[in-house]
Order: structure tokens, then sequence, then C-alpha cells
């Protein structure tokens, strides 16, 4: 893969009092995401943590330009945000693969959309499905694929374009304890040498410190960046072994006392929305 | 606004796949089997007490009986009918509806997936496809005939309105219903306006599109067979329309008979696309009946 380096600007990813309000039925709107002030260096990982439903995924839609924002700036490599930027990969939640193509050709299907030739799209799709380690598995279908496998074809999706900001709305959120570990190891070995930015968002926080250079950690909705935490462990990082490491329980406990208050207020709202 | 009227819902009519075990198969086929058996059984009850009734209670003149009907078939496909050749009486249906079908297929899934995606353009338009969608079709067929005339052009427009509002309204509610997650991603992909169309929005709709056509082409043989009734030059409806007018019961039921034997070798066939086209999906859980 080959080395991405971003030209247009200082910073990868960079938000100025990004709000996003969405309307609601009763005419009052309700406001997911208030204030974000946030950059991101090129090559740098960024995981996000934040309380359940706080609007940590509104933030990448913002930047992805799925979504306007209400107020405030965000630009990607120095641009302002209008439409998809170019170099932009997402990584969704919800299985992204098109149900009705094989495996190949959901690889493949970036480079197509791209304009790429049939022949010169299903090569390369071929050498990142060997990468992901799906080799042999082409023409499957993707409800013939295990939940973890169908997430290597989605990351061998995004990654085949080659972006050089990757976004990631909770990837493995619906994996197993140990399918999801390996995905994190797959993620950091295809990440490292790409020199893309990636935005991690998760409300796990030992995969956030795992994987990242710097976790910012959201409040209770509306999200606003209330305390960024660096993440000085070393490169590379083996995920079932640097979770054990004195430095990185030190880093888990700094993370959640910040986190603990904003949990605790989304539970209370919930305990008085039942009650 | 809605324009979710007379929409089929999505049949997996695929079967599910065989347990290996050998004592529950062998139940199956025995199940198998006394299904058929039953289904013959009243087949010959139904037909036979019509027989019985023709020959000794009702009258067989205004009521016919299986026999005349039978007997009307075999002159028809040896001999020909008052209108020469029953096959090329049946060709000459079958063109017409055929090509109503094709046509309001065509029209119907462009309109119905451009509309789906184009909320503001379905707003303004909604009262106005509802509107005409009220229109009693079948009327058509009069007005058809006086603008196209008597030959095969005023029956494949009979068809062709018949067929475009079962696929349209389809097609319309499944490019709606579009999983959102799988556009976002095509388009941060890179899809374009047309590529987005072709590749996630036409496929996703397909299952939506496929179980209309199986009412449509029934309704583009009621839109021939009434175009021709309306008034023709040839054609089934014209049969059965002449054995009305000689009081020719038989004749009546022996044109339904063809209609309805084209109309299931044509769900036949569309059955057969619909499984192509849908090889991708996973095996259905199950399937209560073959309906």
């Amino acid at each position: 893969m080959t080395q991405i380096t971003s030209g247009a600007g200082p910073t990868a990813i960079s938000l100025r009092g990004a709000t996003k309000r969405f309307p609601t039925r009763s005419g009052e709107p309700f406001t997911a995401l208030r204030d974000v002030d946030l950059d991101v260096a090129p090559g740098e990982f960024v995981s996000i943590v934040g309380p359940t439903g706080c609007g940590k995924s509104t933030t990448l839609s913002l930047v992805s330009g799925l979504e306007p924002a209400s107020a405030g700036t965000v630009a990607v490599h120095g641009a302002p945000v209008t439409a998809i930027p170019d170099g932009v990969g997402y990584m969704f939640q919800a299985d992204a693969v098109l149900p009705w193509k094989n495996v190949l050709d959901n690889v493949a299907l970036g480079l197509r959309y791209r304009g790429a030739g049939k022949a010169e799209a299903h090569a390369r799709a071929r050498d990142w499905i060997t990468r992901v380690g799906l080799a042999g598995f082409e023409d499957r279908y993707p409800h013939q694929l295990s939940g973890g496998m169908r997430k290597r074809v989605a990351m061998a999706q995004t990654l085949i374009t080659e972006p050089s900001l990757l976004l990631l709305d909770e990837p493995f959120g619906a994996l197993d304890v140990q399918t999801r570990e390996l995905m994190q190891d797959e993620l950091l070995r295809l990440w490292s040498g790409t020199g893309a930015a990636c935005v991690f968002v998760t409300h796990d926080l030992t995969e956030a410190i795992t994987l990242a250079d710097r976790v910012v950690v959201m409040t209770a909705g509306p999200a606003t960046v209330k305390d960024v935490v660096d993440i000085d462990l070393p490169r590379p990082r083996r995920v079932e072994e640097i979770r054990l490491t004195p430095e990185f329980i030190d880093l888990y406990k700094r993370v959640w006392d910040s986190l603990r208050e904003e949990v605790e207020i989304t539970r209370t709202r919930g305990a008085s929305r039942v009650a | 606004m809605s324009l979710d009227i007379q929409v089929e819902t999505k049949a997996d009519t695929r079967p599910t796949a065989p347990t290996p075990r050998s004592p529950r198969r062998r139940r199956t086929s025995r199940r198998t089997l006394l299904t058929h058996a039953v289904r013959v059984a009243l087949i010959v009850a139904w037909l036979g007490s019509w027989e019985l009734a023709a020959r000794t209670v009702i009258d067989p003149f205004y009521y016919s009986m299986p026999s005349q009907i039978w007997d009307k078939l075999v002159i028809w496909f040896t001999e020909g009918s008052s209108q020469g050749s029953i096959w090329g009486t049946i060709a000459v249906t079958l063109e017409e509806a055929v090509l109503g079908f094709a046509l309001g297929t065509l029209a119907g899934v462009l309109l119905g997936v451009v509309l789906g995606r184009a909320r503001f353009v379905a707003d303004v338009l909604a009262p106005f496809i509802k509107g005409a969608n009220a229109i009693p079709r079948i009327v058509l067929a009069s007005l058809f005939v006086i603008w196209f005339g008597l030959g095969m052009s005023s029956k494949v427009a009979t068809a062709f309105v018949l067929v475009f509002f079962a696929v349209f309204f389809n097609a319309f509610q499944g490019a709606r219903e579009v999983d959102k997650v799988l556009v976002d991603n095509a388009r941060i992909l890179g899809a374009g306006r047309w590529a987005l169309m072709r590749s996630v929005i036409l496929p996703s709709a397909t299952s939506w599109i496929l179980a209309s056509m199986h009412v449509a082409f029934g309704f583009a043989l009621i839109g021939a067979i009434v175009g021709e009734y309306t008034g023709a030059d040839k054609g089934l409806g014209l049969l059965i329309n002449h054995s009305q007018g000689n009081f020719d019961a038989a004749g009546i039921y022996a044109g339904m008979l063809i209609t309805t034997v084209l109309a299931l070798v044509a769900e036949w066939l569309i059955t057969q696309l619909e499984v192509r086209l849908t090889s991708w999906r996973p095996p259905a859980s199950g399937q209560a009946s073959g309906l």
C-alpha cells in the first residue's frame, strides 16, 4: 500500500464549534452535538468514547459529509466539508456490504465506482481479500459468511480505496470478544504504515485505549469534548498483551474517571425516563 | 404522504432444504403423494358432479358440462375455431399480453424507482397517481379502441395500464425501503447517482418488483382479453365474445381454460426468473404453503 501524505493542510480533520441539531416531530430540535472542537493530525489514530447514544457517531457523519453541520465549521485536509471529501473511508456499525454481490465484487466496489476496469479492480480486490485473510472465499455471498468474516470484507472494501482518513463507527461492536480482539489486531496491522488518520468511535474503553494515540472523552448528550487523554503506549501493539501492562491500566483508570460522571448522568436520565 | 397502496408483499418462494434423515423424508414424500391424490379426487368429484348434474337436473345449454367443453377444445385444436387456427388466436392474445406486460413493467419499474428516490417529486405527484389508479381502467379499453383502432395496439395499451400500476407501486415502495447504511456506504465508496441506482437501489427493490410481476402478468392477460372483448379482429377475447353471441357456454369455458393455462405457464416462468435473480438470498427458513 502506498504511503499517503497530506499536502492539503496541517490537519486531517478540523472541527470548530461543530454543532448538529436534528428536527423532531414535536418541533423542538434535538441537539446531538454541541460546540465540538477537535483536530486530528495526518496519520494519527484518535478514539472517541462517550456514554451510549451521546452523539459520537454524529461526529463521523459530519466529517464524512453524509450530514451537514448545523453550526460551526468542519474541514477535512484544510477544505470545508460540503460533500463527501476525497480520501474518506467509513466502516459502519451495521453490515454495509451488498448482500447481492459476492465477496470479490463487494471488495472491488469502490474501485469500480471510481472508474477502474473490471479486470484491474478484480486483481486488486483479490490482493486485498488475501490481505484480510479471506482467500478462497471470493465467490461467497455475505449471508454465507460469519459476522467476523463480513467485517473483514467491509474492511477490505474500505481500505482498497486507500483512504487518507478512516472513520470507524463501532465497527466491531456486534462481534464476540475473541473475534473483536482479532479484528483490532488486523486493523492495526493493516493501518500501520498507511499514514491514514483514523477516528474510531466506540463505547469500549479497552478497545479505545488499545488502538489509539489519543482518546477523546465526550459528555452525555448533547455531546461535546470533555477530555482528551494522550495514549503514549509504544507501537506496534499486540492487542491481547498490551491491556495487561501497568501503563495501560493507569490510562484506563484515567479515562474511566473522566467518563464515569457522564455515564452516570446518562444512567440517571434513563432511569428517570423509565420511572 | 404515501403511495403505499396496492402493494404485494414480498413472498419468498424458495423451498426449504429437505432434511436428510430418511424416515422424515419418507413421511414427507407420503404427505406429498397424499396431497396430490386428494387434489385429483377433488377435481374428479367437482367435474363428475357437474357432468352428472348437467345430464340430470340442470340445463347444459346454459351451464354446459365438462364433456362438451372437452369436445369443444378438441375441435378447436384439431379443426380450428370460428377464427381459424386456435394457435394463431392464442399467439395474438399472447403477443398483446407480453408486449403490454414488458412495456408496463419497464415503465412501472423506471418511474417507481425514480419517484421512490425523489421525495419532492413523489409528494407533488402523489394525488395524481392515486387519482389515476382510482380510474376503473377496464373502461379505458373502450377509449383505446377509439384511439388506436381494432388492431393490436389498443389491447397492448389496456394491458399496459393494468400492469403499470401494479408494478409501479411495488417498485416505488421497494426503492423507499432500501437500507440507508447500504446507500451511505456506496456513496462513501464513490458511487454516483447512476451507479447507486444500478448497484444498490435496483437490486434492493428487485424482490418487491418480482413479487408484483406475479400478479402483473395475470393483469396483462386480462387487459388483452378485455381489449379484444371490447372490439377486435382476432384473439381469445373475440373468440369468447363470439361464443357468447352464439349462446355457446362450452366455448366460453374452453376460452377460459386456455387463458388459465397461459397464465399458469407465465407464472412458472416468472418464478424461474425470480429464483435466478435472487440466488444470493439465504434459503427461506420456512414456507407454510405453495400459495
